[in-house]
Order: structure tokens, then sequence, then C-alpha cells
């Protein structure tokens, strides 16, 4: 890496983990009770000993911890993929992981009527395991090939949304409402005990994809060249699927399916950062990060008192700002 | 492709049979359902039509339908096989125009706007409308820029711009409650519910479309080498490029005008004609479309009888049935 390269991506990272940190203290001043932000920076110091630190402490807080975590593992989750298959249009949907997730909650819902709401996220990354297992089991043929699976994928996602489909029309009316509020994708009524559930697996995954950055950049040449290079191929494309389905599936078991993040933030970061992945990686966290908490609060905001899922408003917020990015001429890349 | 597919001779017999074989599914889609006919009537309701609901149902429900399911399956089918070289991806389909969100856009605008006043005329107009300004807001977007064409660029335009004008939709569905009805009815894919009249309308563009494919076929051989090669070979490739959107965007528009978004069809028929037929567009074309017409035949067909007396959407069907050979197609061919 050329050295004006290396101190422009830290002072990339630098400029988006500021917006970023600046975007979360906005989120948690504003909402239907506007908070002075210099209650919000005492609260977090734990030294609020207004109304307002149970506001921010226990509703806001978790809300935009969850936004930030959700959107970085969809955007790591993306370009993982991303980089394993070498297809521009991959993300975590097309592994079956978000169908697989919605039929295991669907069913659920069905089955188990009575059954505690807690057990959805839990369900949901079930589904997304059994799912992607499934995709990975029938593309195997003394090794997995990458567009045979993602064919496949298409398929196991196409007949995952048939048979939630088939589902909720078979099923009770007012299954389908829930459903459909929990396929939407949003974070609204998340507690502190859904972020003590998903910090783990991004704490966890997040490093370890960014430890296999070197080989994604290998397996981004094309197979022969990474066989060429010693790179044990398939044990790798498995690791990384892993990585990739562990980190969507956690996010899509507390939001539901959030579309757009997976699929062009990976992208948003390459034409920012290079193609490397070591800056990939971390500028893609940071921007699915940065979309989802605007996108949440675009939610909150616009159409108060209506809370907005925030599904409906990532590629609202997102999309203008990739156009951007695509259109203007490639500077320096 | 199997050995015995690479004479002219037999892929012509395989086309004809399937003809042949979709000719015998639309009769069967025609005759049975909730209510079963025989062919006895069919010729009635037409020769001596005595308006008893028997007949209305034949001639107003059954026969549209089928009619539609062909068209529009075999529209959709062509459409795919051309965007997945034009933006040589294989798992591009015409959606990544934006052209069926584009249609749902312009028609949930539509019903914020006028409410329910609007004609299921003005409706397909304007979906017809919605498909074709993203389509061609796309391609302009993916044509400009440093570098010239980059089909990565066009896919990723069209990608956003999708995701950008469902992002509207949703948005503008959740702010105005009393126009989710309607414009559920535009969002699933069906072809149950329309008229023979709004094939009608959609037919002259589809037909045009259709022949444009076939006069593009050669082309897309070349094209499908690359740019290079296709430069050295003397095609003219901004023209072809502008060419095949067109072609796109009168095929897919029209299917969306005609029975909303339905997915998979284009995506997945060009490979599974592709594993039969081979790479060749000349072959390729006609058998996607009549793969195509097939498919969507089946599946309304089918969609009939999974949950009787309830019809699924035809996505459900669509999936029960091409998702197998999907499968199995993808695991027996040979990837590099």
């Amino acid at each position: 890496m050329p050295k004006h390269r290396i101190g422009k991506n830290i002072s990339l990272l630098l400029t988006l983990s500021i917006v970023l940190v600046g975007l979360s203290i906005l989120c948690l001043s504003m909402g239907s009770i506007a908070i002075p932000i210099k209650e919000v920076l005492l609260s977090l110091l734990g030294r609020n000993t207004e109304d307002s630190d149970l506001i921010i402490m226990q509703f806001r807080l978790p809300r935009i911890l969850a936004a930030l975590l959700i959107g970085a593992a969809l955007a790591v989750a993306g370009s993982l993929l991303q980089g394993v298959i070498r297809n521009s249009l991959a993300s975590p949907d097309l592994l079956g992981v978000t169908g697989g997730a919605s039929v295991a909650v669907v069913g659920f819902m069905t089955l188990f009527t009575g059954y505690s709401i807690h057990f959805v996220p839990v369900i949901a990354i079930l589904g997304a395991f059994v799912a992607a297992a499934l995709n990975y089991g029938l593309a195997w043929k003394k090794g997995v090939s990458t567009l045979r699976l993602v064919l496949i994928g298409i398929g196991i996602s196409t007949a995952m949304s048939a048979l939630t489909m088939f589902l909720l029309i078979s099923g009770p009316a007012y299954l389908a409402a829930q459903v459909l509020n929990w396929m939407t994708g949003s974070i609204y009524g998340t507690n502190w005990s859904y972020i003590k559930a998903l910090w783990p697996w991004v704490v966890v995954f997040i490093p370890l994809a960014l430890l296999f950055a070197k080989e994604l950049n290998v397996q981004a040449l094309g197979e022969d060249v990474a066989r060429g290079l010693g790179s044990r191929l398939q044990l790798s494309r498995l690791l990384l699927l892993f990585f990739s389905v562990a980190l969507a599936g956690a996010a899509v078991g507390i939001a539901g399916t959030i579309s757009f993040i997976g699929l062009l933030a990976p992208h948003m970061a390459r034409r920012l950062a290079g193609h490397s992945y070591a800056m990939v990686i971390p500028v893609s966290a940071l921007l699915g990060a940065i979309v989802l908490l605007l996108a949440d609060l675009a939610g909150r905001m616009l159409f108060m008192p209506l809370d907005i899922p925030a599904g409906v408003f990532t590629a609202g917020v997102g999309a203008p700002f990739f156009m951007y990015l695509l259109f203007k001429r490639k500077a320096s890349v | 492709m199997s050995k015995w597919m690479e004479s002219r001779g037999s892929k012509l017999a395989v086309l004809a049979a399937g003809v042949v074989i979709l000719l015998i599914c639309m009769l069967a889609s025609v005759l049975f359902g909730l209510q079963q006919f025989g062919l006895k009537d069919l010729w009635l309701a037409y020769s001596q039509f005595d308006g008893s609901n028997e007949h209305l149902i034949l001639t107003h429900t059954r026969m549209p339908r089928t009619l539609i399911a062909a068209v529009v399956g075999a529209s959709l089918a062509v459409a795919g096989a051309i965007m997945q070289v034009l933006t040589r991806n294989p798992l591009a389909s015409p959606s990544i125009f934006g052209i069926n969100s584009g249609a749902v856009l312009f028609i949930v605008v539509g019903l914020a706007l006028f409410g329910s006043s609007l004609t299921m005329s003005t409706m397909i107009g304007l979906a017809f409308a919605g498909a074709a300004v993203t389509a061609v807001f796309v391609y302009a977007l993916g044509m400009q820029g440093g570098g010239g064409f980059e089909p990565i660029r066009l896919t990723l335009a069209g990608a956003c711009v999708a995701a950008f004008a469902s992002s509207v939709t949703s948005g503008l569905i959740l702010i105005n409650k009393q126009s989710l009805e309607s414009a559920l009815f535009w969002m699933v894919g069906s072809v149950s519910g329309r008229e023979l009249n709004h094939l009608v309308m959609v037919l002259p563009y589809i037909i045009a479309g259709l022949l444009l494919a076939f006069l593009l076929s050669g082309s897309l051989n070349v094209m499908a080498l690359g740019d290079e090669n296709a430069k050295g070979l003397g095609q003219r490739l901004m023209l072809i490029r502008l060419l095949c959107t067109a072609a796109v965007v009168l095929l897919a528009g029209s299917a969306v005008s005609a029975a909303g978004p339905i997915a998979f069809i284009g995506l997945v028929i060009p490979h599974l004609c592709r594993a039969l037929v081979g790479n060749d567009h000349r072959w390729l074309i006609p058998y996607c479309a009549v793969a195509g017409a097939l498919l969507l035949v089946t599946a309304d067909l089918l969609s009939r009888f999974v949950l009787l007396p309830k019809e699924v959407p035809v996505g459900v069907a669509t999936a029960l049935i091409g998702v197998p050979f999907l499968i199995h197609v993808a695991r027996r061919k040979k990837y590099a």
C-alpha cells in the first residue's frame, strides 16, 4: 500500500468514526421529547440527575446501539459475501439467510402461538443457519463453486419466501400483521436484553473477518490465482461464509429484514477506500452503522407520532449518497 | 448441454415439442380450476355464448388469465436473457433496471394523488410509464461517469434506484394507508383479476420487444464475448446496448403493467434454457420465450389447487415448480 494511501485511509476511518459518534449523540437528544445535548453527555457519564436520564439510558441508548451493531453486522456480512462469491449483486439475502429466518419465525408463530415473543431472535438465527447450511450442502460437489452456491441460494430464498407466503395465507389473519411487521425490519422496542444477545456476535465476528481480509483479497483474484498463491480455498471459503451468515443471522434475528445495507454498503466502501478488504470491512461497517442510524432517526422523526420501521428508510437515506459516489469521477482509485 | 441437443434438427424438435406442451398446458389452464369444464363447453362458450356463469368464467376469467400468463412469462424470460448479457452478470434480471419498483412507485404515487378515481387502464399506463422512466434513468446513469460504459456501474445504479423506489413506495403507503388496498394488488404479481383488453393494451409493445430480441440475438452472441472482441468483430456496441435496453423495457415494462411484478422467471428461465440448449442466443431467445410461458402457465394452474378453495399467489407456485429445476440444473452443471 503506498504511503499517501495509508494516510488517506486513516483520515477516512477517523472522519467516519467522528461522524458516527456525533450522529449517535444527536440521535440521543432528538425524539418526541427533545433533550439538550448537555444532559445527554451527562447521562453517558452517569452523572445526569434529571428525569431525562431514564429516557436516554433505557429507551434511546439501547435502540441506538442496536442500530450501530446491526448496521455494521449487515454491512460486513455483505462485504464478506461479495468477496467470496465475487459477484457485485451478492448480499446476505441471496444465501437464503433472510428467507430462512422469516420461515422459522412465521412457522414458530403459527405452530406455537402461546409462546413468548422473546424466543423470536433465537428462532430467526436458527432458521438463518439451517437455510445457509442447506444451501451449502446442496451446492457441495467436491468443493463449492461460487456460481452454483448463488444459483442454489436464489432457489432456496425463493422457496423460503414462497413458504412464508404460504404459511401467511393459510394461517390466521392477525398473524399476518404481526409477521409483516417483523419482516419490514425495525429496531423499535429494543431493550438492553437484545443488546446483550447481539453484541458478542458483532464483537467476535467482525474482528475475525478483519483477520481474514488478506485471504479475501487473494480470493478476489479468482480461484486459480488463489490456489496458486497457496490458499486453502475451500476451507477459508467455508469459514468466511460462516462469519457472514453468523453476522447476518444475528442482525436479522433482532431487526427482521433490513435491505440495502448488506448489498450496497460494501460498494460505497469500495468507492471510498479502494478494493483492499482490510479497508472495505471497517469502512463498510462504519457506513452501515451510519445508514441504519440515519434511517432509524428518519423513521422516528419524519412522521411523528408514527414510528416508521427503519427498514423503510435505509434505501431512502443510503441511495442518494451511493449514487453520488457512483457517478462522481473516479479520482484516485 | 447434452450431446444429442447439438444438431440443428434436435434443437428444432425440442422447441416444437415445447410449443406443443405449452399449448396443452394452456388448454388445461382454461379448462381446469375450482370448476372443471370439457372441451365442448369451451367450444359452446365461443360459438353459442349464452351469458351463463359457466360461459362467463370461461371467456372472461380463464381465457384472459391463461393468455396473460403465457405472454407475460415469455416476455419476462426473454428480457432476463437479454439483461444477463447486457450486464454480464448471471444474477441479473429485469428488476435490476428498477423496472418493477419503478412501475409500483408510479402506481402508488398515482393512487396517493388521485385516489380511487384511477381506472385500470390509467394504472396500466402509469405502470408502463414508471417502468420506462426508471429504466431510462438507470441507463442514463449507467452510461455516465468516467471510463465509458461499465456493466458493473449499470448494475449497481439499477440496484440502487430500485431500492430507492421501493423505499419511497413503502413510505408513501405508510402515510397514506387507504391507498394500501389497491396498491397491494399491484405489489403482488398476479395473472388473475385482469381482463383481456388489458393484455391487448400492452400486446403491441410486447410483440415489438420480442421481434427486437430475435433481431438482436446474433449481436448478443458477439456481445457475450466481451467488449473488446465485440468491437473487433465490428459491432456498434452503443447502438446494440441501446436496442437491448429498449427491448428489455418493452418486454418487462409490459409484463409488469399487465401482471404486476413477478420475480424469479426472468432470472431462472435463462439459466435453465442455457443448460438445455447452450449459449447461442439465436436458439436461447426462442427457448426462453417458450419455457417462460410454460412456467407461468403451469404455475398459474397449480396455484389454483395448492390450497383449495383459496388460490395462492402465482409467485408461490412459480417457486414450487421452478426451484427444484434450478437446483437440479445448478448441481449438474460444471462450473469453473
